[in-house]
């Protein structure tokens, strides 16, 4: 270990390569986080399963490119169409039904979908982990930074997704009643939104964007049918560190989280990956309970 | 009904109207090895499940403290109790890096000493380990608290995983009991019934004192405990250490039955096991002292019966059937038994006001 | 001489940018039954949880029997032996009356070795005693979570007097309580003061209760105290009826 921060200090061009790709990777961290705190934020469900419907989605894009041989960038509307209809089916199966209870009941039924979901996906694909082919290059920037093309336009595409989500959220009806619900359920239902078609919608969003990410991840990083449960810990670091209702918050930390995971990686090993993340979550919650102390409260 | 006023007729008090159970709990234990001699070790996992539901169910079901990663405990004590007991005869680091160069062997005498050690210190050992844990996590509440708690049991699995003097990744070869297949079968068998009912007897008995009605205070509304002037740090700390110290036994005796300690498979099954734990009690009952015991009864008979007829597709049915417990089942067993036969049950319904409803539907 | 119990000296809590509590400052004698009022949103209820310790202030000094209090946390403020009723009534409602009544016994000198023991006879006897007092001995074995809105008031202020307290702050006792019960409660309230010595700090809403229960009233009006004195005084200022009229 302490070689390998020995060689952090002597090659600047490695701390480099170490920050670029945390924020590359950071970045599809950010989708997830994105979808996590808007299903909280709306239906003050914690989504336990968030992880998995990344790898889902990451699944499917691997099976059709394997399948039909098309590009996963191309099947990403497709994947997201595919996930979105199963976070409906989710909602109206299982999550309506836990909506008003209390938390740990909603928290044990996102689980009891994470569990399933990632024993059906080792049944149908098997436990290797795998990588979808993005079929791009790497290429060389000042001869010392490698950047792999592919996480590049992965960026560019969280970027455009990101646009996308932020329009939709602030011009469309169903995402001012997205919002309007957000706030008051009671008074969204008095102005006659349909609120359980928001929180389906939501839910269902919510899939779709963990289908995007998954896309993504599926390119630039590995899936393995129990990957997910990571994926969740890191989004609900970011949620804790940001905080509800922060979109810049969630992105900072969410890039934040990327550029340590590939720092911590680097220094301690790979072996270490889920301690890390596992870590961070402690140091947030530590970190935001000692705040809440300040203010004589308890972390909520 | 109070636990604390004698003579109140209740089922959680009465020890006459409990006696069936204890009888058919019991008496299958001490018979189950005559008449099931092939299934022994099935059964006696079956006891180690019901005392990992009862745990669980400490802290969960009686104090409102919803972990998600108890296992870790688990986990803990096997790996301390495997440390000890390697560690009484040989240099541990030697015995893990020479694993698969051949067994390393132990006399039956340091055989029996090394697992009643490893279980005692697998047990002390994490009922230490909980106020530390505690300490970090007890400022949590619910949602934190049990993604926290996730966090540290997945984490524990890969450190153990990293740790070369304890196996690393490849584990621990524990040692072999000195005995025939069925010699060892049996002693495993009576080894996990004792501790299950010493388990039970144990907690029963805490819940009649104080500090039972406490943990129900903190879980009912922990900040009027805390305006009443309850200790419910100290409380809450407690709970974890009791909770742990058989949590650490379960784990000490499941390693050695085994027989290979693994840490992400065997010691740290936290989406696996870690759940299962909070599921069967959740399917009994939680909170009450009977429920734990019936959902891991209930689930563990699932669990066989799926393995025999689904295979592959075992762990999708244990899932839908937490997924279907949670969201619709959440009273378990023992409450919907309350509420089709409250009086039974110790629940009081109010006579005067029972009366005025009747009146009124009658005129 | 009666001594002051409680010393609230210039305190001042904010909420964001909502001035809560300015530069109030009171005392509460030993001993006797003071009151406070004033409009919905004057700041009482949030002067009553700065005193138990529910928020930390933001300035000034709050003294229980001569010791700072302000830096304590709940429990230990609990534990000197000042306690409160909550505005929402809270009780376990999921524990039947005497089990609510038997955790609230004082937890002052409670050590470790306590927690496992059992309840003596004595603290039983006791429970049953108070659950009497508020006319609920009838309902003991009922769950709390069952009793009429009025009645869990009642036994929430059974727990109160269960854990021995110096002194009482009670936030609208009389608050949705059935009209023709609030002279049940008053009266109770008083032998409380008489016959268990117990200090009463009241806010309350319903002027011919507080007028006629306490000795010692103030009034605070948009964070602030208002007006200080007797309820003959107090009826008579005509900056409190002002404040009431909302003439500000």
């Amino acid at each position: 270990m302490l070689g390998n921060l020995q060689l952090l200090i002597a090659a600047p061009a490695l701390n480099v390569q170490l920050l670029l790709d945390g924020i590359l990777i950071g970045a599809v961290f950010a989708l997830s986080a994105y979808g996590l705190a808007l299903v909280w934020g709306v239906m003050n469900v914690k989504n336990l399963a968030q992880g998995d419907f990344v790898i889902f989605g990451g699944y499917l894009a691997w099976w059709l490119q394997k399948t039909f041989g098309i590009h996963p960038i191309f099947m990403m509307p497709v994947v997201m169409a595919l996930l979105f209809i199963f976070g409906w089916i989710m909602y109206v199966l299982i999550i309506r039904w836990v909506i008003d209870r209390d938390l740990f009941t909603s928290l044990l039924a996102t689980f009891g979908i994470a569990f399933v979901l990632q024993q059906l996906l080792n049944l149908a694909f098997g436990p290797e982990i795998q990588t979808a082919n993005s079929g791009m290059q790497t290429r060389t920037l000042f001869s010392t930074v490698s950047v792999a093309e592919i996480k590049v336009v992965s960026f560019i595409l969280c970027c455009i997704l990101a646009a996308l989500i932020v329009a939709f959220m602030k011009r469309s009806r169903m995402g001012q009643a997205i919002r309007a619900t957000a706030q008051d359920p009671r008074a969204a239902r008095i102005m006659g939104i349909d609120t359980e078609r928001v929180y389906a919608f939501t839910y269902a969003l919510n899939a779709a964007i963990c289908g995007a990410a998954g896309v993504l991840i599926a390119m630039i990083w590995v899936i393995q049918p129990f990957y997910g449960i990571t994926h969740s810990i890191r989004s609900f670091v970011i949620v804790t560190a940001a905080g509800l209702g922060n979109l810049p918050g969630v992105i900072v930390s969410a890039l934040g989280l990327g550029v340590i995971e590939q720092f911590g990686g680097f220094v301690l090993g790979a072996e270490f990956q889920q301690v890390a993340v596992v870590g961070m979550l402690l140091i947030v919650l530590i970190w935001r309970q000692h705040q809440m102390r300040k203010l004589r409260q308890v972390v909520q | 009904m109070s636990r604390f006023l004698k003579g109140v007729d209740s089922f959680e008090t009465n020890e006459r109207k409990q006696l069936p159970f204890y009888i058919g709990l019991v008496g299958f234990g001490l018979i189950a090895p005559f008449l099931f001699p092939n299934y022994l070790f099935q059964i006696a996992i079956l006891w180690i499940m019901i005392l990992f539901a009862q745990t669980w169910d400490t802290m969960g079901g009686q104090m409102g403290y919803n972990s998600l990663g108890n296992i870790f405990f688990f986990g803990a004590g096997m790996y301390i109790s495997a440390i000890v007991q390697v560690g009484l005869v040989y240099d541990v680091g030697v015995y893990t890096s020479a694993a698969g160069a051949g067994k390393a062997s132990f006399t039956p005498e340091q055989y029996y000493q090394g697992i009643i050690y490893g279980t005692l210190a697998a047990a002390f050992g994490s009922a230490l380990l909980a106020p530390i844990l505690g300490l970090i996590m007890f400022g949590l509440r619910a949602a934190y608290f049990a993604i926290g708690t996730l966090g540290i049991a997945l984490a524990a699995g890969e450190l153990f995983g990293a740790w070369q003097w304890v196996g690393g990744g490849g584990g621990i070869a524990m040692p072999v009991h000195p005995g025939t297949a069925d010699a060892r079968a049996e002693f495993f068998y009576w080894f996990s019934f004792g501790a299950a009912v010493i388990t039970f007897l144990a907690l029963k008995r805490l819940y009649q004192t104080r500090f039972g009605l406490a943990i129900n205070a903190i879980r009912d509304d922990e900040d009027k405990a805390e305006a009443l002037g309850v200790h419910t740090l100290r409380h809450k700390i407690v709970a974890w250490s009791v909770s742990a110290f058989f949590l650490g036994i379960s784990g000490a005796i499941f390693g050695n039955m085994t027989g290979f300690i693994e840490p992400l498979e065997v010691a740290f099954p936290t989406v696996t096991f870690g759940i299962f734990m909070v599921a069967m009690p959740l399917l009994g009952g939680k909170g009450t002292l009977w429920g734990p015991v019936m959902g891991a009864i209930v689930f563990h008979l699932v669990k066989e019966v799926t393995w025999t007829y689904l295979l592959g597709w075992q762990w999708v049915a244990l899932g839908m059937i937490i997924i279907i417990t949670v969201v619709f089942f959440q009273q378990g067993i023992m409450g919907w038994m309350k509420e089709k036969w409250p009086e039974k049950f110790g629940v009081v319904i109010d006579q005067t006001a029972t009366e005025a409803r009747n009146k009124g539907a009658a005129e | 001489m009666t001594s002051s119990v409680i010393e609230v000296d210039n305190v001042s809590k904010a909420f964001g940018g909502v001035i809560a509590n300015k530069e109030i400052s009171l005392t509460v004698p030993n001993g006797k039954i003071t009151g406070l009022i004033g409009p919905n949103g004057s700041g009482k209820t949030t002067l009553f949880n700065s005193i138990v310790g529910y928020h930390p202030i933001d300035d000034g000094s709050i003294k229980f029997e001569g010791n700072e209090i302000s830096t304590m946390r709940v429990q230990e403020i609990a534990r000197l032996g000042l306690i409160r009723t909550f505005q929402q009534t809270r009780i376990f409602s999921k524990m039947n009356c005497i089990d609510n009544l038997l955790i609230s016994i004082p937890h002052r000198t409670a050590t470790f070795k306590d927690m496992f023991r059992s309840y003596d006879p004595e603290t039983l006897d006791k429970a049953e005693a108070l659950l009497e007092f508020v006319g609920l001995y009838q309902k003991r074995f009922l769950i709390a979570g069952e009793l009429s809105f009025g009645q869990q008031r009642l036994l929430e202020f059974a727990t109160a007097l269960m854990n021995e307290p110096k002194v009482l702050l009670l936030d609208e006792p009389t608050a949705g309580i059935n009209p023709t019960l609030i002279n049940g409660l008053i009266d109770r309230l008083k032998r409380a003061n008489t016959d268990f010595g117990i200090t009463l700090f009241v806010i309350e809403h319903n002027m011919r209760v507080i007028m006629n229960l306490a000795e010692n009233i103030y009034c605070l009006a948009h964070g602030e105290l208002l007006a200080h004195g007797t309820p003959d005084e107090i009826q008579n200022d005509q900056r409190v009826i002002d404040a009431y009229l909302g003439a500000h």
